[in-house]
């Protein structure tokens, strides 16, 4: 393990920190700290994201052969609904925001906590709340509609809708709350000497996440408030039997469901940025490029929301205005790429966990941003559109992009969030077996909806049978990756050795407090007077 | 600290409190006071959004069923519409007011002109409730529960979905905006504002006046012009 100096060394303080300064249950559900609430955010979202992988795996297994494998069509419906509707609204969107974002962005900015705590604990209970709802269909009939809930199959579908979207309502409102708490406290609570450009572009990344959060997010809840309406009441508005129009609600959903893509996305972006510069020894490449970026990402990703709706009957004018539109969003994401290839250009690479994980989002990002461009082009998308090839490309965006960024992040502030030094060697072959895995079990996808397979079919002809088994022995060797990250991060609680302050050498702020950090953050108020990523290496 | 939070809180002492106790995480008074401000803001916003959504759908059910829009805005009755924008426009000059006054320190201005919006949101509700028992006697509902006979065009139950969705979700706003100012009256009648702490009452104005401000957009749209 490299030992790199801080540059401000802490006084080895006297072992009390925000973990163990007070104790028993209710200490943790009344917690105003954003840090316990940020620990409390990653189990949470952790339990969800096993949940949705076990769908994921009985769905991989199911498509094992061409027709029935172990389950019936019914199931293998909920099961595909299941798994997109919990890791969308139950772990990507909360995930690095709920819990990585609220660990840190205080402490980056030199706060002690976020602007509004309460309402950050108040935005944990009610993902809670929501996920009780969403879960509770498992045991009332289950969901299969797909999480976009389409109309008019979810006004009429016999199971569970008004539970799940009441659930992912209330969801909704926690994400609104968390994006609002981390604006106001990115603007209000900078310490002394935290410019706006002296930002860690992870704060811009979770600001830019943040505008979109609060701007998009109250459309889906209004859009499944009448969707609600609809199923139970039938008033008509989507319903074209009364008068209704099922794409108005195609319209709203992506008008949120669009960018909440970049909810997922621009999070992970931010702790690429991180990883790179600080793995690499090397100020970042054009810092207000990514940064700027980073809002571009958010204001052009509200104006792309009709790509999902190309076979949909709309307009062709405005089916070539949203593929132009889609086209620009390439720009900013290209600049993000290029900048941290050139951060990594000379930089003195040490390739730690994080970095490995770092260098498997960019060429697993890379992939699915430019495959997203074949589906932005219309005549292409006539022939892709709901096949396995927008699988594939979601997923290498979704989880070959977030995912990948959000492991690696949380081996990047592992140490500081525990206070533990998990194994290299350990992290490494997660890091390998989830890079081989995902592709083994993704790239197979692209060839398969290349020649036709449909998305969320339960049976297919024959001849696609090796490109599935390819694919689900691929998913195999990602759950063994994440069983692996499991193990090495648990298994550094107990035997890990103990983290020094500052392991990887970072200059912003979070590394010049202790690991694990004391209650309020900081022994002394920090003054900061020069940028995140002004490494000793590049002074001269 | 979470203690220090606590009591943060708007210090209940009872006296006006100019030792308003600031929460632990800010430097300053005027940041924490700022930074609620803000965040107030940035709720409108949301729920600017959240009706934008109904809005939209308003605009394209009236381009497809504009004559349909046209027959049933007749239906609407426009009298008890414009008494009600009077009402809310009058209780948005007393939320103003009370907010001015709070700001000058003085607890009983403040206390009545607080009750004075609160009486005007109660007869809001009410007229808005014996508009609602004529639809809901005539048929002039949503969807399929649409049964008044007369009717010359397609789809009216269409122009009733939205009418109650809006109208609807606009009177729950209302009612917890009643909550909201009951809540800071009794926090005004146990003299916690004064000109140096009045971060609530300000919020809960600003939230009041966007109410008003979304039945401006809505009376005219749905009573006027159809």
């Amino acid at each position: 393990m490299a030992q790199a100096v801080a540059d401000h060394p802490v006084t080895e303080q006297s072992g009390t920190n925000y973990i163990n300064a007070q104790r028993g249950i209710l200490s943790w559900l009344l917690t105003v700290d954003h840090k316990r609430i940020g620990l409390m955010y990653l189990v949470s979202t952790t339990i969800a994201f096993a949940l949705g992988g076990f769908f994921a795996l009985m769905l991989r297994l199911e498509l094992l052969t061409p027709r029935k494998t172990f389950m019936d069509a019914a199931t293998y419906n909920q099961a595909f609904t299941l798994h997109g509707a919990i890791m969308v609204f139950l772990f990507i969107i909360p995930a690095i925001p709920g819990a990585l974002g609220n660990f840190v962005l205080p402490i980056m900015l030199g706060a002690k906590d976020v602007a509004f705590p309460k309402l950050n604990l108040l935005s944990l209970y009610l993902y809670w709340t929501g996920a009780i709802f969403t879960l509770s269909s498992l045991v009332t009939g289950g969901l299969d509609t797909g999480w976009t809930f389409y109309v008019p199959y979810s006004a009429t579908t016999g199971t569970a809708v008004v539970k799940v979207t009441l659930g992912v309502f209330i969801i909704g409102f926690s994400s609104i709350l968390t994006g609002l708490n981390f604006i106001v406290t990115v603007h209000k609570l900078r310490a002394p000497g935290v410019s706006w450009f002296r930002l860690p572009l992870l704060v811009w990344a979770l600001y830019a996440t943040s505008v979109v959060q609060i701007l998009a997010t109250p459309v889906l809840g209004i859009t499944l408030v009448l969707l609600m309406m609809e199923r139970v009441l039938h008033i008509g508005i989507f319903d074209p039997t009364l008068g209704g129009d099922p794409v108005l609600f195609q319209h709203f959903f992506w008008f949120y469901s669009h960018p909440a893509v970049y909810i997922m996305i621009l999070p992970g972006m931010g702790i690429i940025s991180e990883i790179i510069a600080v793995h690499a020894k090397r100020r970042i490449f054009g810092y207000k490029a990514i940064a700027f970026s980073s809002m571009a990402i958010a204001l052009i990703g509200f104006l792309v929301w009709g790509h999902h709706m190309f076979v949909a009957g709309q307009s062709q004018l405005a089916a070539t205005i949203f593929s132009f539109l889609t086209f620009l969003v390439a720009i900013p994401s290209g600049v993000k790429v290029f900048n941290w290839l050139l951060t990594l250009w000379r930089g003195s690479i040490s390739y730690r966990t994080p970095m490995l994980f770092a260098l498997a989002f960019m060429f697993l990002f890379t992939i699915g941003g430019l495959t997203g461009l074949f589906l932005g082009m219309l005549s292409v998308d006539m022939h892709l559109h709901d096949t396995y090839f927008v699988v594939a490309h979601f997923h290498y965006v979704m989880m070959g992009g977030t995912v990948v960024a959000f492991i690696g992040g949380l081996h990047h502030w592992w140490p500081k969030i525990t206070g533990k030094l998990y194994s290299e060697k350990l992290g490494a072959a997660s890091a390998a077996l989830i890079f081989i895995g995902f592709n083994a079990t993704f790239f197979p996808q692209f060839i398969l909806g290349a020649r036709g397979m449909p998305r969320r079919y339960y049976n297919y002809l024959d001849q696609f049978q090796p490109l599935h088994q390819f694919s689900t022995v691929g998913s195999w060797i990602i759950g063994l990756g994440m069983l692996v990250v499991l193990y090495n991060l648990l298994s550094s609680l107990r035997s890990g050795a103990s983290a020094p302050s500052n392991p990887w050498g970072g200059r912003s702020l979070e590394w010049q407090t202790a690991s694990p950090p004391v209650t309020e953050n900081f022994e002394v108020a920090p003054k900061v007077t020069h940028g995140p990523y002004d490494f000793s290496t590049e002074s001269q | 600290m979470s203690t220090a939070e606590t009591t943060a809180r708007g210090g209940e002492q009872p006296a006006l409190s100019p030792q308003f106790h600031v929460a632990h995480h800010f430097d300053s008074a005027d940041t924490q006071f700022d930074a609620g401000r803000m965040g107030i803001w940035l709720f409108l916003v949301t729920e600017v959004l959240l009706f934008g959504g109904l809005f939209c759908a308003f605009a394209i059910f009236r381009s497809w069923y504009f004559d349909s829009f046209v027959e049933a805005h007749h239906h609407l009755d426009k009298v008890m519409g414009a008494i009600n924008t009077v009402v809310l426009i009058t209780s948005s000059l007393t939320m103003a007011l009370a907010v001015r006054s709070a700001q000058q320190s003085k607890k009983e201005l403040t206390a009545i002109l607080l009750a004075l919006t609160l009486a005007c949101a109660a007869t809001f509700l009410c007229i808005k409730y014996v508009e609602y028992s004529h639809k809901f006697h005539e048929g002039l509902l949503p969807g399929k529960w649409f049964s008044a006979v007369g009717f010359h065009t397609a789809h009216p139950g269409v122009f009733f979905a939205i009418y109650f969705m809006m109208t609807g979700i606009h009177g729950l706003h209302v009612v917890i905006g009643m909550i909201l100012i009951s809540w800071i009256l009794k926090r005004t009648m146990k003299g916690e504002f004064s000109s140096r702490y009045y971060a609530p009452v300000e919020g809960v104005g600003l939230y009041w006046h966007l109410v008003d401000l979304i039945w401006i957009y809505l009376f005219p749209l749905l009573y006027l012009v159809g």
